[in-house]
């Protein structure tokens, strides 16, 4: 029954690119000693460290004193919406907010949500006593781009760039941002904190004495060089590689519409090119998923009953659009029009059975 | 408000009631209402979900007397 597998879940994290582990690997023969120290080996780690954040800036097409390498992308959020935030002023976020940024600012005790529509696109109308304001750059489970440019707000503007940072530039319109190294290839357990030249941001958590005055912890060298690394890698090849995925999307957007009692979620168009996220109605989405895996495919579930809350998709719910039977596919860099077609095939009996089961 | 059909789905899990629901509206007639009382709180967006998906019309919230949300349905075809 099982076929080759076919990894369709990206956007919870990326493999990680051939370009990282080689770097990666030579990087820890490198890069063990703390980069503070004056000796040798210190100096080492040093210049790693500083190599990293250039390719990150170049990547980024930002300045290198503004780059942070913190210990995961959850981690940059929490430093740079809490950072941000100008004293006792609300924390605005998106509804379809990472659960992060919403962790950051219920931690705040100030949050408030910006509604959305049904493409899951905030509404820009921010209010007035706002202390920091908090918008993705997209949408982790739709894929639907934010248009920040039109945010009506003067408070300083965090952007969780994690679901979009390497595949696409950034946005214009920033005070700071975030993003994760799994997401794009990288390996975990690094973060990017992104602070404008000249924003008010001051640290939110204890400080440490490191080479960054804005991260806490001993510095990842290895895996931090490893994310620069593959950074590189993605932002080299991402023209070539966004066409390809953007139109095996496509192809999966018009095949999944087809389905009887199917909705398909977010911007059709103005979207992040990898992902799509699509509802079957009268399914069971944990059943769905372990369906599909069996045949071979790795997918995500926004429904409830596939969340350790138990508790239904917040991106969904705001979006109105229905949780259950809920299914995120989210291409590799490596993902085929082989492995689409194979599991657009599968799908429609997987979900005409479990219809079935439940007397449909 | 009265439903001409109400439908007890407390204690049930997602998608449970929606199909009850979905199995069950056409035995109110054309333009009769329809109560799913869930305790399930995917069924505050689901309920309305499958209405836009099944040409219904969803006509809004209210509660059941123990407290439990009821959404209301008017069937449309």
């Amino acid at each position: 029954m099982r076929k080759a597998a076919a990894y369709l879940d990206s956007a919870s994290s990326e493999p990680l690119h051939p370009a990282a582990r080689e770097t990666l690997l030579a990087a820890y023969d490198r890069g063990y000693a703390d980069p503070r120290r004056l000796h040798g080996a210190g100096r080492d780690a040093r210049l790693l460290l500083d190599n990293a954040r250039a390719v990150v800036a170049e990547c980024l097409e930002v300045r290198p004193d503004e780059v942070t390498f913190t210990p995961s992308g959850t981690d940059a959020v929490h430093r740079g919406v809490l950072g941000l935030r100008r004293r006792a002023g609300a924390v605005v976020h998106g509804a379809v907010e990472h659960s992060s940024v919403v962790h950051a600012a219920t931690w705040a005790g100030a949050a408030r949500e910006l509604p959305v529509d049904r493409l899951g696109r905030v509404h820009p109308a921010v209010p007035a006593d706002a202390g920091v304001v908090a918008v993705q750059s997209a949408n982790h489970e739709v894929g639907t781009l934010q248009r920040l440019t039109g945010l009506d707000s003067a408070a300083p503007l965090f952007v969780d760039a994690c679901a979009s940072m390497g595949r696409l530039p950034l946005p214009d319109r920033w005070d700071a941002l975030a993003g994760s190294a799994h997401k794009w290839g990288g390996p975990a357990g690094v973060g990017v904190l992104v602070v404008r030249k000249g924003a008010r941001w001051a640290n939110p958590f204890p400080g440490d004495d490191r080479v960054d005055e804005r991260a806490g912890g001993f510095e990842n060298v290895p895996a931090a060089l490893a994310a620069a690394a593959a950074l590189r890698a993605v932002v080299e090849e991402r023209d070539r590689v966004n066409t390809r995925q953007f139109a095996l999307v496509d192809r999966i957007r018009a095949a999944v519409a087809r389905i009887p009692d199917v909705e398909v979620a977010g911007d059709p168009v103005d979207r992040l090119p990898h992902l799509v996220t699509f509802s079957c109605l009268y399914v069971d989405g944990e059943a769905l998923v372990t369906e599909l895996d069996k045949r071979g495919y790795g997918v995500a579930s926004g429904s409830a009953c596939t969340a350790s809350t138990l508790t239904p998709s917040r991106v969904l719910e705001a979006m109105g659009v229905l949780t259950h039977g809920n299914v995120r596919v989210s291409l590799t860099r490596d993902t085929t029009g082989e492995d689409v077609d194979g599991f657009l095939a599968a799908l429609p009996e997987v979900v005409r059975d479990l219809r079935a089961e439940a007397g449909l | 408000m009265d439903v001409h059909l109400e439908l007890d789905c407390r204690g049930m899990i997602c998608p449970q009631p929606v199909i009850r629901l979905g199995t069950r509206y056409a035995e109110v007639p054309i333009g009769g209402l329809i109560g799913v009382v869930a305790t399930d709180v995917a069924a505050r967006t689901d309920v309305p979900a499958w209405c836009r998906m099944r040409g219904q019309e969803y006509v809004g919230e209210d509660s059941a007397p123990d407290g439990v949300p009821r959404y209301v349905v008017r069937r449309l075809s």
